[in-house]
């Protein structure tokens, strides 16, 4: 069972207490989009081994989204953030950064 | 014969005498014996039967390993199948039964199959039961039904109670073994909590029986002592009785506590489940025996070597006179000593080495007991108990060289370090040949949150076989968790261990190494399963190579005792056929929990009203008292109705459907979801959550609304009533207001968190009565406070004010079609409210109604319910709902996908009402037939029905549907599907059945 800091909180959460909510950073396409954009933002999800960006919500404490950066091979935690941005902070792409040197995920490096 | 001796038995207390039942028979053992040993002291070698085969089988081991001895504990609200006899306690009215046979233990029909086992080879149900198919269903499977399963379901509800309970620390330790009461000492030195548990009533493992001497110290007396100094610490918590079951990602851990399952009665939880949160575990889980395959090795009286001096050493209990040990290791001849010790004979040593081994041999063979070097046991003879031995040369095919009487064979094939929790997460093996056996491989930990490792191993279940190197090791990994988890390190001297030295063993995979097809189809390696030495050959040959298929094809590892004597000698069985190393076949999966755990402690307390708390309005209880027949509704109790005297509910829903009509009906709508969404981008918000366009209604107004989700498809529906500038109250479907609450949350978070906006549930703030029916304005102006009138209060308008002196906000909303107030109180006025309501309308002819009522009198009138006209592949436009969503807007959640040419296509089913040409009630859920069939040979359809019911009203069964192209095909008869009988016409025509210009609700 995952343990994870909410960053609102500022304390660990069980998984048992916080929800899912899949892929991070994603754009929302809506009317004017075309079908492949369309397709691809609401189908479209990457799945990789390693480093991963994901959307939870602490379900059962605050009811704030946030986001996790971590690995989905060896479920390690490189850090959590705000959902309020558009790309991860700097710090968190350190600390992947001196855990996983090259790493990449969509246009983020 | 086995038996209770006068000397040893370190465990029991001879001044307790217990008496227990087994099959029905009467038997005593006493304080402190497991069940297995209670067994046999009263001479029960036979404790079950296999099941495959149905094979007469003893107990062969003395712990959570053992394979054979499984029974059913317990009598009716207490009773538990599979039970291991080696783990169970005995106590005082313990009822036992043996399982798996028919008629009795001592003679069962079922062993037939032991003499077809020719016929019966690995993959046997595969091969046999494919053809002809038609068996399959009238033949095969329920002869498979019958003989399938162990013990027996419990059929009476368990009487027991069971609790979780959560505990944090920094370390956990698990195994209660001398390494583990190191590892703990060691851990708890630098400061930080530690919890020691250990599975069994006693600790100290196997030391104590071994003859181990620490610091000078009998290991036993060493064992009290530091338990006693560990029990001294405010940081440590120490449980007995509480297996270590389970290790999950990021430092969770599970321990089961069986607290009263040996004092059953007494008050207490049956089992507790431990839900531990900690920084680092140090699994000290020692190992297990391995079992030697030779023919014969699963007749009762064949034990492990361990075994035998444990039933001897612990408990006081001969498993016979005369026993013949066979081993490949040095370990072994302890037990020889042992038995030596005890007055019992040993005949003969049987050791496949033919160098033999070191001190302990020499020890054994200074007794005068006689050693056979480089031999192996080529059979056992005997049927339910060993009569002898056949001893034959290990280097050969298994001819006999001379025959040896006993009754006990004890068989050691060396140890198999415990990795099971150090696996359940992650942490990987390596194979060490000198020791012949599979240990975690440090520089492969599982991996905690911070990407270190989390989990450390001491002592034999490290591959420590000696117990100097266990101590030691036990006591640097404690160091070391310590430390990882914040602890401060000092400096503290190591105990010194002592025990006789030990010359390597030589792995033994089969015995003879030769061995003659005819004696590997009786050298067992799974025993519960009755999987054979012949059966993985098979597998290997017919090409399952991996060893996880070669598991299933063959079921070896997959009993209730999962492999923990099996697996290792199956796959190293496997790599010899496959002429691949051990370490290239690898072992199967480990997966907690480490044994059963029982179903009961994992739901814990939930259970009964405990299972999920219940939702009650403020008037529940007067419903309860005025005869509601209760629904659950998301997680709420609504009444369903309120029965009056002997009337039936349908006789109840039909009154309460009239009365409201024709008179007065209230309705508990406090369920209903009540959201505010509050600030200067609030409209601009709704415009997006809804489809229909909520910033330009006027305060003072409601207007109904859908919500879809991006996908386009509809999610709830309810009426927004604006309050102010910049307050809206949307109202939810009463399942549905977290959900919503949770999807506005999440858009308003992850989307357009720079909107400012406010959203709040009140939904349990406010209590909501729906007064419906023609009389319902008179009530209210009898009533006072408030102008309700047409003029003032008009249809979709909204306004606050106060009801017979009770602050409230009416809605002139209806979801029945009459006039209807739906008004809002302060929960803490709502049963106050209601009451006064119920009396002031007897005049009115006042009745409360509930749910199903109110479902038929929205039916009547066409609006679709969430959950009946939907299912998540519906969209607006399917429902006739074109018209609430909005032309002007540009965007909203769902836009984009209801443009998908799939969604803006009228080619799809669509919303109809349905009337059956007899005027009977179609099935909810039937299908509407249409020609033809397609590739699965089902036939083709064209619609189903969503809601149906008998109409009061009307007189006859009305029901909606959808309908391929429906609104387009008015007045046409289509075919319905009737389970049981031939299918139902009926006409599709509007949906709205009552009042179609609405004319009632607008007066």
């Amino acid at each position: 069972m995952l343990i994870l800091n909410c960053p609102y909180c500022g304390c660990y959460k069980d998984e048992t207490e916080l929800s899912a909510g899949g892929e991070a950073h994603l754009k929302r396409f809506g009317p004017g989009a075309s079908d492949a954009e369309f397709e691809g933002y609401l189908f479209g999800r990457v799945n990789p081994k390693g480093v991963h960006f994901e959307r939870w919500r602490c379900a059962s404490g605050c009811g704030k989204w946030f986001h996790a950066a971590r690995c989905t091979a060896t479920l390690e935690v490189f850090g959590t953030y705000k959902a309020q941005t558009l790309k991860p902070p700097q710090a968190i792409k350190d600390a992947i950064s001196a855990k996983r040197p090259g790493w990449t995920w969509r246009d983020f490096s | 014969m086995s038996t209770r001796l006068a000397s040893h038995g370190r465990l029991i207390n001879r001044a307790r005498a217990l008496s227990f039942t087994f099959n029905g028979k009467v038997m005593s053992g006493f304080e402190g014996d497991s069940l297995a040993a209670s067994l046999l002291a009263n001479d029960q070698m036979l404790m079950g039967r296999s099941f495959k085969y149905h094979r007469p089988r003893g107990v062969l081991a003395s712990g959570g390993e053992e394979p054979n001895a499984l029974i059913n504990l317990g009598v009716e609200s207490g009773f538990e199948p599979n039970a291991r006899a080696t783990t169970t306690e005995t106590f005082s009215g313990l009822t036992a039964a043996s399982q798996n046979h028919f008629p009795s233990l001592e003679f069962d029909v079922g062993a037939i199959n032991s003499k077809l086992s020719r016929f019966l080879p690995a993959g046997f149900y595969y091969k046999m039961f494919i053809h002809p198919r038609s068996f399959w269903k009238h033949i095969y499977e329920p002869i498979i039904r019958h003989s399938a399963g162990l013990g027996k379901a419990p059929k009476a509800r368990d009487q027991d109670s069971y609790e979780h309970y959560y505990h944090h620390c920094e370390v956990m330790v698990v195994g209660g073994g001398i390494a583990g009461l190191q590892a703990a000492q060691s851990a708890a030195a630098t400061g930080v909590r530690v919890l020691l548990v250990e599975q069994t009533a006693h600790w100290g493992g196997r030391a104590p029986v071994d003859g181990v001497t620490i610091d000078g110290l009998a290991a036993e007396d060493w064992v009290a002592q530091t338990l006693a100094e560990l029990a001294a610490c405010d940081n440590v918590v120490i449980r007995n009785r509480t297996q270590g079951s389970g290790v999950y990602d990021h430092g969770y851990a599970l321990a089961y506590e069986r607290i009263a399952d040996h004092t059953p009665g007494d008050g207490r939880p049956r089992h507790r489940l431990w839900r531990v949160r900690c920084k680092q575990i140090v699994t000290a889980t020692g190992a297990i025996e391995r079992p030697l395959s030779f023919a014969g090795n699963d007749i009762p009286g064949v034990m492990l070597a361990s075994a035998v001096r444990d039933y001897v050493v612990n408990f006081a209990v001969s498993p016979g006179d005369r026993t013949v040990v066979v081993t490949n290791n040095d370990d072994a001849y302890r037990t020889a000593l042992c038995l030596l010790e005890a007055g019992l004979e040993v005949p003969l040593i049987v050791d496949a080495r033919p160098e033999g081994g070191g001190a302990l041999m020499e020890a054994v063979q200074a007794s005068g007991i006689r050693v056979a070097l480089g031999r192996g046991i080529a059979k056992v003879k005997g049927g339910k108990r060993v009569t002898g031995v056949q001893i034959c040369a290990q280097a050969g095919e298994g001819s006999v060289l001379e025959e040896v009487a006993c009754d006990v064979v004890a068989m050691s094939g060396g140890w198999s370090p415990v990795v099971h929790l150090w696996s359940h997460c992650g942490g990987k093996l390596i194979w060490d040949a000198d020791q012949a056996m599979f240990r975690p491989d440090p520089d492969q930990p599982p991996l905690g949150a911070d990407g270190a490792g989390f989990v450390k191993v001491a002592g034999l279940a490290n591959g420590h076989l000696r117990s100097a190197p266990v101590l030691e090791d036990a006591a640097e990994q404690g160091r070391a968790v310590g430390r990882a988890a914040g602890g401060k390190v000092q400096k503290a001297a190591v105990p010194a261990a002592m025990d006789a030295e030990e010359v390597a063993l030589s792995p033994v995979w089969l015995m003879p190494q030769g061995a003659s097809y005819a004696l590997r189809s009786k050298a067992w390696l799974d025993f519960q399963n009755d999987v054979k030495v012949s059966d993985v050959q098979l597998a290997a040959q017919e090409g399952f190579e991996s060893v996880e298929h070669a598991k299933r094809y063959t079921t070896l590892g997959m009993a209730t005792d999962q492999g923990k004597l099996s697996n290792i000698n199956g796959l190293a069985i496997l790599s010899k056929s496959l002429n691949a190393p051990i370490p290239d076949v690898g072992t199967t999966t480990f997966r907690p929990p480490y044994t059963p755990i029982s179903m009961a402690s994992l739901a814990g307390e939930a259970r009964g009203e405990l299972f999920q708390p219940v939702r009650k309005t403020p008037m529940h209880a007067w419903h309860d008292s005025h005869g509601a027949d209760w629904e659950p509704v998301g997680g709420w109790r609504r009444p369903y109705a309120y029965l009056r005297g002997s009337e039936t509910v349908a006789q109840a829903v039909e009154r309460e459907v009239i009365n409201t009509r024709e008179k007065l009906g209230f309705l508990d709508a406090s369920t209903l979801g009540k959201i505010i969404v509050k600030g200067p981008d609030a409209g601009k918000f709704l415009d997006m959550m809804y489809t229909n366009m909520m910033s330009n209604l006027q305060p003072g107004r409601c207007r109904y609304g859908l919500m879809c989700s991006e996908n386009g498809f509809l999610s709830d529906d309810g009426v927004v009533a604006r309050i102010d500038e910049q307050t809206w109250l949307c109202h939810t479907t009463s399942g549905g207001a977290d959900r919503i609450h949770a999807h506005m949350e999440e858009w308003l978070q992850t989307e357009w968190w720079d909107w400012k906006v406010w959203v709040v549930n009140v939904t349990e703030q406010l209590a909501q009565v729906a007064v419906v029916g023609p009389n319902a304005r008179k009530l209210l102006e009898k009533l006072g406070g408030m102008d309700v009138s047409a003029e003032r209060l008009p249809f979709m308008a909204w306004a606050d004010g106060t009801i017979a002196g009770i602050d409230c906000r009416a809605y002139r909303i209806s979801f029945s079609g009459e006039l209807s107030y739906e008004i809002a109180v302060p929960a803490n006025q709502g049963l106050v409210f209601w009451e006064m309501l119920m009396e002031a309308g007897a005049e009115f002819g006042a009745m409360p109604y509930g749910t199903e009522c109110l479902h038929i009198l929205r039916a009547e009138k066409g609006f679709i319910m969430i959950g009946d006209e939907t299912d998540g592949t519906v969209i607006p436009q399917d429902l006739g709902l074109s018209w609430a969503i909005s032309k002007k807007k540009d965007d909203f959640l769902g836009k984009r996908a209801q443009q998908r040419s799939f969604m803006d296509n009228p080619d799809r089913w669509q919303l109809v009402g349905l009337e059956t040409l007899d005027g009977s009630v179609l099935e909810d859920g039937a299908y509407a037939i249409a020609e033809g069939s397609n590739a699965n040979g089902q036939g083709n359809t064209q619609g189903r029905v969503t809601s149906t019911y008998y109409s009061p009203t009307l007189g006859k069964g009305i029901a909606m549907g959808l309908v391929h192209n429906g609104p387009e095909r008015m007045g046409e008869v289509i075919y319905f599907t009737k389970i049981g009988t031939n299918p139902v016409q009926a006409k599709i025509v509007s949906p709205v059945f009552y009042d179609p210009e609405g004319e009632k609700a607008n007066v």
